[in-house]
């Protein structure tokens, strides 16, 4: 019987003929990423670590710190990294959401293993790599023993057809999927099909991202040109793709029409099964905007909402908040002119960092209030308030709906 | 390592996530003082009943969400193990790494009511309800995994290999952990 993608990666990895569901395996990890948090607590300094070459120290959910005890890890990162030789540092200046810097600097490759304790590490499945959340104990030994272990699970494979229309993104991809089919948990998803070539890579990356949210393992896309150009852009020429076998063994095996989707947005506390097409929530009064998040602050989310807001205003009573994924996307959106568009419009330009993602620190929603965002992740209380309630849609369907104060089809606005 | 455990029971529902486990404004306090804040939406005031030796148990896709390790809060509240008729894996990996046993048992909160007293083998995978009688045996812990836990979890065996000063090895063992989790 065949392999999947991630059961031929992982069997590669592990020096192994074959791996099927069940099986558990050891792999060494080719890239190891830590964040600012796991210094900001009781950080422990190892003696030793496996490779400094494989390791990468990223400032993204904290910066710059909000709290003294975020602030009091960044020194320890920094000794960290100095008494290590780590290169692969991205300090605040050139920091950025992990998963965008994993990204734009060629970290995720092709038919390899990426270890990150944050549980949106998926995202570097659009890039053919095994990535996935581990948690920051994991991560620690990782970082000290340059090895991991995997339970195998089954695969779903995702068969996109048809084309990407004009307007639809992959946050409404994501989101029809995640209504259509619910939870993953233990699951890994395979996307592939003749539909991908439309797919672009940010899009792809969203999605890949957003799996954390159905409960699944890895979420992997094939190697095309589309990625091979994206890879090479960034220096990255040298790796093995892994691909399924033709008789691969699927749970699940599904096919999604790109050509009949439109935006979608999940209603509160959840996107598994509780999405709905845009039409049915039309007219839903908000507090606050928000792009931004490793799955939609990226360049092309915010040409997007560039696009949208040029020359348009920003509804009275609501606050649109724009984070751009990192501080390359933040000097090149300036450059394209992008940030200026959105600020004429009445958005408000953040940092780059994690921000209202997780209401840590900034655009945090009160009592009451209703929240549209283009983060990943809607749970009660996620942005603050656990009476606060958060729907989730794409960077158009947000920026259209900033403009009206009301959940709005994009496609209305940019007619 | 007790590898049997005995403890009262509380039951839980589906799809438990992170944030409601471990709320984002409870990751600016230390591990003591966040702990009070364990399941502040969906079961207030938990954190003053919940007593050491107690089991958490919970339904399908136990633990989706982030990688905060919500784990080292339920162990300084003193809860011995988590069963769940499913868990999130990233969820299930970080209890392990803070030797929490987690033991998956399918279809078990129709098994248990809350204040029961449940006892899990989780080498065999056996277990009995000992307040109801009502016992079954679902697939044991692999190797690997009673390894970690064995060790007092994976950061007390990276102090007892050299990785960590060797003198840090009991702290850990007690559960403390360096490096936060994340969203
Ligand atoms: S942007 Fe949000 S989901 Fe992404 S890493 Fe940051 S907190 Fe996590």
């Amino acid at each position: 019987m065949g392999m999947t993608m991630i059961e031929n990666l992982l069997a590669r990895k592990a020096g192994l003929a074959s791996v099927s569901p069940g099986d558990t395996v050891t792999v060494d990890v080719d890239m190891c990423v830590l964040i600012d948090l796991q210094f900001a607590t009781t950080w422990l300094q190892p003696t030793r670590i496996s490779d400094p070459d494989k390791v990468a120290v990223i400032m993204d959910h904290a910066v710059p710190a909000p709290t003294l005890k975020d602030a009091a890890g960044g020194p320890k990162a920094r000794k960290f990294v100095a008494d290590f030789g780590i290169e692969h540092f991205y300090d605040v200046g050139r920091h950025g959401i992990c998963h965008q810097v994993i990204a734009e600097n060629g970290l995720a490759r092709p038919g390899e293993v990426l270890a990150c304790t944050d549980s949106h590490t998926c995202a570097g499945g659009a890039y053919n790599t095994a990535a996935r959340g581990l948690g920051p104990a994991e991560v620690f030994s990782i970082l000290c023993t340059g090895s991991t272990w995997y339970q195998v699970a089954p695969t779903v494979r995702y068969d996109l057809t048809g084309t990407l229309p004009t307007g639809i993104s992959g946050k409404d991809v994501f989101l029809y999927i995640a209504n259509e089919y619910g939870d993953a948990t233990n699951q890994n998803l395979e996307f592939g099909g003749p539909g991908l070539a439309t797919v672009p890579l940010n899009d792809r990356r969203t999605i890949a991202t957003q799996a954390a949210e159905v409960s699944a393992d890895f979420a992997t896309f094939g190697v095309d040109d589309l990625l091979r150009e994206f890879l090479a852009e960034r220096g990255v020429t040298d790796y093995v793709p892994a691909d399924a076998d033709p008789d691969a063994n699927y749970a699940a095996v599904r096919e999604v029409n790109l050509s009949t989707l439109e935006p979608y947005v999940a209603r509160p506390g959840t996107v598994s099964r509780n999405g709905v097409p845009v039409s049915m929530v039309e007219r839903r009064g908000i507090d606050q905007a928000f792009i931004g998040s490793c799955a939609n602050g990226q360049l092309a989310d915010l040409r997007i909402a560039a696009e949208i807001l040029r020359g348009r205003t920003v509804a009275a009573g609501v606050r649109l908040l724009v984070t751009p994924a990192s501080q390359a996307i933040y000097r090149e959106a300036m450059r394209l002119g992008y940030l200026q568009d959105i600020a004429d419009a009445g958005g408000v330009i953040t940092n780059a960092t994690c921000g209202a993602c997780f209401g840590y620190h900034m655009g945090v929603v009160g009592p009451g209030e209703v929240c549209l965002t283009s983060s990943t992740r809607n749970f009660t209380g996620r942005m603050g308030s656990t009476e606060a309630e958060i729907y989730m849609a794409s960077p158009a369907t947000v920026a259209a709906s900033a403009i009206t104060g009301v959940i709005t089809d994009p496609r209305s606005v940019v007619e | 390592m007790n590898t049997v455990i005995s403890g009262r029971v509380w039951v839980f529902g589906d799809s438990l996530n992170t944030d409601a486990m471990y709320p984002a404004f409870a990751m600016k306090m230390d591990i003591p003082e966040a702990s009070k804040h364990v399941f502040h939406e969906v079961r207030p005031g938990w954190t003053d009943l919940v007593e050491a030796g107690d089991i958490v148990m919970a339904g399908r896709n136990f633990g989706v969400g982030s990688s905060r390790p919500v784990a080292s809060l339920l162990r300084h509240l003193g809860v011995a193990a988590l069963v769940a008729e499913e868990f999130n894996s990233l969820f299930l990996r970080n209890a392990i790494n803070a030797g929490l046993p987690a033991l998956t048992v399918p279809g078990v909160t129709e098994q248990f009511t809350d204040g029961d007293t449940g006892t899990f083998d989780i080498t065999s995978g056996s277990y009995r309800n000992e307040t109801t009688g009502v016992a079954g045996t679902a697939p044991g812990l692999p190797e690997l995994v009673l390894e970690i836990l064995a060790s007092g979890g994976v950061l007390a065996r990276l102090a007892d290999q050299g990785y960590l000063p060797k003198e840090l090895a009991g702290v850990l063992r007690s559960g403390a952990l360096p490096g936060g989790g994340t969203t």
